[in-house]
């Protein structure tokens, strides 16, 4: 058991291991052997140029596409295999973050909340239902903002009341996908604390799917960089980015020097 | 025949597309049929919609059922005359708008009105990414989104068809009132005196039958969205398209069938 921060990551124990993962898209390969394992406690963020099939690669561990060959384990459970009640167990365990938040905008954020807990958990009483809310609510900073629509939030609130939609289920591990893409840099600063926090706080383990330098450095434990359709690099920020790989170096001067 | 490289087709692209969108809109309903059998059945979704979908269109019924009934009347009302068979005008009428005008009226409305909705609704969730939200949140969309919007206009839309003819044949009464001073009771029994069970009863299956289309349609052309708010607007406005021909479609084809059924 590694203790890193506040948080411990056990070395031991994968909850997310991929192997030979290919994917395409009619003639458009995206995924060309991908091998990547995911520790308990541990945040790793992917990075890549857009397109690289980042996004790609947490749909298929959420099991929302399924993978053209390989092997992905997640919790001991291989996705692919996985149908109706099977899967939605597994689902109940892995949160996913949306790029664009995906919140319900026929529903007020209380609502967006519940829902999903109200869906899966029959049993919970009106009262237990909206302490869970608030909880999550808290968890993200953002409980005065219970009866308010999605679309009356900024994109940072949105971003964050989809953090405490996941938190909800009480998640083992969390995907999020580009989850600082189109914020500002100070309220990317804070979605990147959230998620440390969110870390911290839950002990989850976390793939953070992301373009950004700063949110990769902030929250990832590990740092993995997705080229031409495999990981070309994975380890700690400073050694990804100390590659000599011309591809590598590019992306860290594009992202910190203009 | 497809060019040497390109990607090869059974037929040409144009009939490949229409028979691939032919085999997807049958496995959605047969899937739909899978689910709605099976629980859990969201009986307050249910509801919900089915309230959605009534209160939407009441008020257009409303008037365009009065309409309707009353300005049938007027246009029927000089040929009778020339015959000196006024006396068959509720008859007429009664017949008229239980047989074909109430369900169909009730119909087309509904495909505008809520097959339209229904489509950008689910598209417009589609496109954000909310219904495979609801996926990774272990929610079955298919079944919260889909069965509940279908089951509701299935259920909904006969009782609108119900009320456009009450409201139509309380339009005609309207005009038959203040041109031969008849009554309302002499009116809806006249009206009702050449109306037999069969119409009554191939009335509602179509109504059903329309209402059950609209659902199916609404919904398949806003969960395969795709294209970003474009692609909402083109799932509205196929989820009406096709289901204003379908209705006409089945209307055809249900009167023929019950006319086979009259002459046993």
């Amino acid at each position: 058991m590694i203790k890193e921060g506040s948080h411990q990551i056990n070395r031991e124990e994968s909850v997310i291991s991929i192997t030979g993962l290919e994917k395409s898209f009619d003639e458009l390969e995206v995924l060309k052997g991908v091998d990547f394992t995911l520790y308990r406690g541990e945040n790793v963020a992917v990075l890549g140029k857009s397109g690289t099939g980042k996004s790609v690669l947490i749909k298929i561990i959420v099991g929302l596409l399924k993978p053209d060959a390989g092997e992905v384990l997640v919790l001991g459970r291989q996705v692919d295999k996985l149908k109706g009640r099977e899967l939605d167990a597994l689902r109940l365990r892995v949160g996913f973050s949306f790029q664009s938040s995906a919140l319900y905008d026929s529903m007020d954020v209380y609502q967006n909340l519940a829902f999903p807990l109200t869906m899966n958990k029959k049993n919970l009483t009106k009262a237990e239902v909206d302490h869970e809310v608030k909880e999550a609510l808290d968890a993200v900073g953002l409980a005065s903002k219970i009866n308010e629509m999605p679309s009356d939030l900024s994109g940072g609130q949105r971003k964050r009341i989809g953090i405490a939609r996941t938190l909800i289920l009480k998640p083992e591990i969390i995907l999020y996908d580009e989850p600082t893409s189109g914020l500002d840099p100070v309220t990317s600063g804070e979605i990147n604390d959230l998620i440390r926090e969110v870390q911290e706080r839950y002990n989850t383990s976390s793939v953070v799917i992301t373009h950004d330098l700063t949110c990769a450095k902030h929250t990832g434990d590990r740092v993995a960089m997705l080229l031409e359709g495999r990981f070309s690099k994975v380890g700690s920020f400073e050694s990804v980015f100390a590659s000599e790989d011309e591809q590598i170096k590019s992306f860290y001067n594009y992202n910190f020097t203009t | 025949m497809s060019k040497p490289g390109s990607r090869p087709y059974l037929f040409t692209r144009t009939i490949d597309s229409f028979l691939t969108g032919l085999s997807d809109a049958f496995a959605f309903t047969v899937r739909f049929f899978k689910e709605a059998f099976l629980p859990p059945f969201h009986v307050r979704e249910i509801i919900n919609q089915s309230f959605e979908i009534g209160l939407k269109s009441l008020s257009l019924i409303t008037v365009t059922g009065f309409i309707i009934g009353l300005v049938f009347t007027k246009q029927s009302r000089p040929s009778l005359e020339d015959f000196g068979a006024t006396s068959w005008l509720p008859s007429l009428i009664g017949i008229a708008i239980i047989r074909a005008l109430g369900p169909l009226v009730t119909a087309l409305i509904c495909a505008g009105k809520v097959g339209s909705s229904i489509g950008a609704e689910i598209g417009s969730m589609k496109v954000t990414e909310q219904i495979e939200a609801m996926e990774v949140s272990a929610i079955n969309p298919f079944k919260y989104l889909v069965t509940t919007r279908v089951l509701a206009t299935t259920l909904t839309i006969p009782i609108l068809s119900l009320y456009c003819v009450c409201v139509g044949l309380y339009g005609s009464y309207i005009n038959v009132h203040f041109e031969e001073a008849t009554g309302i009771i002499s009116f809806y029994q006249n009206a009702f005196s050449s109306v037999s069970f069969l119409d009554i009863y191939t009335s509602v299956i179509k109504s059903v039958v329309f209402g059950f289309t609209i659902g199916v349609v609404g919904c398949y052309k806003g969960y395969n969205a795709t294209q970003g708010t474009r692609g909402v607007g083109m799932a509205a406005n196929k989820a009406v398209i096709v289901s204003m021909f379908l209705i006409f479609l089945e209307e055809m084809v249900i009167v023929q069938v019950m006319n086979w059924f009259r002459h046993f």
